[in-house]
């Protein structure tokens, strides 16, 4: 229990680990699913969402810097290049994203998700 | 000229009444007239080939001049059908009857058939049955006689059936078909026997056969093979020249137009029969020889006799041809080589003449053929009496006429024939008919151009005919009168290879019975009297003195018929005849009605044939009703059982379980589901979630 604490990244004479950063981006993970499943709101869940991309960077970037990147050479540079292929992506899911919420609110007058329901059976 | 010209003139005559034939089916509709020209200028081109031919042979003194074989059908691996070509003498005058009678039948039609419905398909059918007609006697082997046999009857078939839309012509087409057909069954096995046996079918390959004995092996009943062949041959020749129990077709195919019934069933298609017993005739074995010579001779009397009564002027040629036919048949029977193919000549030409005259009148009398109709009509038609008249006389024998001439050698040869070997119903049937022929022909010419006219309507409009009608008959009528002068046959014809054969044959002592012996001495009997031609009988006194008894007695039985003929129809100042026809058949009814239904052979054919074959298609039909159709609905019965189980078993198990049933199963379940489907996006993700740890939580419970 202690080392798993320790691993956290809490007690300072200890570098920080793996698990900081999986600890960290696990944290970003949930809230972004909780704005996904909580907000009305569909900007809100866009928001969750780009969270929850950028819980996956993390991730990507903390297996690279702890086990990726072999001396041989073999994996040198794959996290960081997920990283911005990741970035890229959210950006373009934001915008057609947004492009989507404006064709909504041009159709429904309204961006509240809930109140969008016309695929309902 | 050489024989290679006589080949080419051989290969002319015969491809170009063909080429002509071919034209005109296609484009007859086409050409002015119909054509009508160019057949006949054709038929012209092959008449003075064959003249050609026929003079060269005279000059050149030899018998044969061409005889070329060919490979034509090869038969398996080792066996080979051979054509060819053979230009004897004999072959020489049938070429030259042949185009003559055809060239001036096609003049003839010029006018008698303008303005027919089927113009020119009817030229069509005459240059058809020319070009078979030829094919037929160039020929040197039996095969290729027997395809241009029955293309000659096919085309007689489709010119009897010319106005098909009448019912009796239509039938007697049919009629004409099947009875000649019923004779060539017999040939057909006759030529089997000989190509089994022989193992070829050339004339030559045929007649050296014969001498060597290849056919002598003992056939069926006792008869040698050589018999049964020569008797299957000769039942082809029976059908076609319409011998005595196969006559029946002969007089109703005058229902055709006449100049075809001049042509095809007076002059060349009936004589074919008679041409394919005289080259044959070495063929022939003894038995067979007497077999032809009864039927020849039956077949002379009986239809001598039907002629006295009919009424309808083709009828009475018509049986007046039967006759002579089977005078040419008797004789040949009898080895009258010489004479059975001089008469075919002469006979051709003169009942070629009657023919047309027949025609002429008919045409002028507006298709009246009744002779009770006719009368006086000398007045009106003097050139055809003339010319008719002729020809009668020639029919009749009356010397100097062509049927003299012939009739005196086949009487002749008859009687040499009898005086040595018996027979005696031959002679009887020879000098009978001759009589009888001279009665009946007489009472035809009296009825028809003499006395007053009794259809006053119809002979006021009766006329001469035009020149394309007359010119046959002046041409015709001529040949009867000089065609048999000085029995040029004979000197033309001396030599018959086969009969110096038969002689060798029965000098061998080939075959020992009674009627072998007695027919061999025939032949030397006939043989001596060609040598003797020359020479004027020398050989044997008894052909010599029976030749003057033949000549006397039948000048006298001649005049005999004629001076009855006129006794019995020339009508008197007081328009009475001399004897009265109607009291002596009121005298002899039975006799008279028997020869008017022309001894109800049609009515016993019918009876016989037509009547059993019905009998046996009712039997036929009642098992078929009975036996085959119960047999075949509870085949279908069957069928429709099994049809309905497994029409159930589809209906039930495949539909309703597996297609049926499937398809409603995922319709339920696809129903029941859709009830999941809110359209409420964050709701969706909340039970993606939820999925997701509830799979992870199995996952973990499993991994532990």
């Amino acid at each position: 229990m202690n080392e798993l604490v320790n691993s956290w990244g809490l007690n300072p004479a200890i570098p920080v680990g793996l698990n900081a950063y999986l600890l960290v981006a696990a944290i970003l993970f949930v809230l972004g699913l909780i704005a996904c499943m909580a907000r009305r709101n569909a900007i809100g869940i866009l928001i969750g969402v780009e969270l929850i991309i950028n819980a996956a960077i993390i991730n990507f970037m903390a297996f690279w810097r702890f086990g990726g990147s072999q001396t041989d050479g073999s994996g040198a540079l794959v996290g960081p290049l997920f990283g911005v292929f990741l970035i890229l992506l959210a950006a373009c899911e934001a915008a057609v994203a947004l492009a989507i919420l404006l064709s909504l609110y041009f159709n429904f007058g309204t961006i509240e998700v809930d109140s969008i329901h016309q695929m309902e059976r | 000229m050489n024989d290679q010209l006589v080949l080419n003139l051989a290969c002319v005559i015969f491809l170009l009444p063909l080429a002509c034939f071919a034209l005109m089916a296609v484009f007859h509709e086409r050409i002015p007239r119909h054509g009508d020209w160019l057949a006949t200028t054709a038929l012209g081109v092959t008449l003075a080939c064959a003249i050609a031919i026929f003079v060269h042979a005279a000059m050149t003194g030899r018998n044969l001049l061409v005889n070329v074989t060919f490979d034509w059908l090869p038969l398996g691996m080792t066996n080979m059908l051979k054509g060819g070509i053979l230009v004897d003498r004999l072959t020489a005058v049938m070429l030259v009857v042949v185009t003559l009678v055809s060239f001036l039948v096609h003049l003839f039609s010029v006018g008698y058939m303008a303005g027919d419905v089927r113009y020119g398909r009817y030229y069509c059918g005459l240059l058809l049955f020319t070009t078979s007609m030829l094919g037929l006697v160039l020929a040197n082997n039996l095969i290729y006689l027997y395809i241009f046999w029955e293309l000659v009857g096919l085309s007689s078939y489709l010119l009897i059936g010319h106005w098909f839309e009448k019912k009796s012509a239509s039938d007697a087409a049919i009629k004409a078909f099947i009875t000649t057909r019923l004779g060539d069954v017999g040939m057909f096995i006759g030529l089997m026997i000989c190509y089994w046996k022989v193992g070829s079918l050339q004339y030559a390959d045929l007649f050296a056969a014969v001498q060597n004995g290849v056919l002598s092996g003992q056939g069926f009943a006792g008869y040698d093979w050589q018999t049964l062949a020569g008797l299957g041959i000769f039942f082809g020749a029976m059908g076609k020249s319409a011998q005595f129990p196969l006559h029946v077709w002969l007089p109703d195919a005058m229902e055709g137009p006449t100049p075809v019934s001049a042509l095809i069933h007076a002059a060349t298609m009936v004589a074919a029969g008679v041409y394919l017993t005289g080259r044959l005739l070495p063929f022939f074995s003894p038995p067979t020889l007497i077999f032809i010579a009864y039927i020849g001779g039956i077949t002379a009397i009986f239809a001598a006799t039907i002629a006295l009564v009919q009424d309808d002027i083709k009828k009475v040629l018509a049986y007046s041809t039967v006759s002579q036919l089977g005078y040419m048949i008797m004789a040949l029977g009898v080895g009258g080589y010489v004479s059975g193919l001089f008469h075919l000549t002469t006979h051709a030409m003169f009942k070629a003449c009657l023919f047309l005259g027949s025609g002429a009148v008919i045409h002028a009398m507006h298709h009246e053929q009744s002779m009770s109709q006719y009368g006086g009509l000398r007045h009106k038609m003097p050139w055809t009496a003339t010319f008719y008249i002729m020809a009668t006389l020639a029919l009749c024998g009356v010397p100097p006429f062509a049927g003299f001439w012939s009739k005196d050698l086949i009487l002749g040869d008859t009687l040499a024939f009898t005086m040595q070997h018996g027979h005696w119903f031959l002679v009887v049937a020879g000098f009978g008919t001759a009589f009888l022929t001279a009665f009946y022909m007489t009472r035809q010419v009296f009825l028809t151009f003499f006395g007053a006219p009794r259809n006053e309507h119809k002979f006021e409009h009766a006329h001469e005919v035009a020149w394309q009608m007359l010119l046959p008959l002046v041409i015709l009528g001529t040949l009867s009168l000089v065609g048999g002068l000085g029995g040029w046959f004979e000197k033309y014809n001396p030599k018959l290879d086969g009969i110096t054969q038969i002689k060798a044959i029965a000098e061998a002592g080939y075959q020992s019975p009674l009627v072998a012996t007695a027919v061999a001495a025939a032949h030397q009997v006939a043989a001596a009297a060609h040598e003797g031609a020359e020479g004027a009988g020398e050989h044997n006194p008894v052909v010599a003195q029976a030749h003057h008894t033949a000549m006397v007695l039948s000048i006298v039985l001649a005049f005999a018929g004629i001076g009855l003929g006129v006794l019995m129809y020339r009508e008197r100042k007081n328009g009475k005849a001399l004897l009265n026809p109607d009291a002596l058949a009121r005298a002899f009814r039975p006799v008279y009605v028997l020869l008017w239904n022309k001894y109800f052979f049609d009515e016993i054919y019918n009876a016989v044939f037509v009547e059993t074959t019905h009998i046996a298609a009712r039997v036929c039909a009642v098992f078929d009703r009975l036996v085959i159709d119960s047999v075949v609905n509870f085949a279908g019965l069957m069928g429709k059982v099994g049809a309905f189980v497994v029409d159930m078993l589809d209906r039930l198990v495949v539909d309703g379980l597996m297609v049926n049933g499937s398809a409603r199963a995922a319709g339920f379940m696809g129903n029941e589901l859709s009830y999941a489907q809110t359209g409420r996006v964050r709701q969706y993700l909340l039970l993606m979630v939820l999925g997701i740890l509830a799979l992870s939580g199995v996952v973990l419970v499993l991994i532990k």
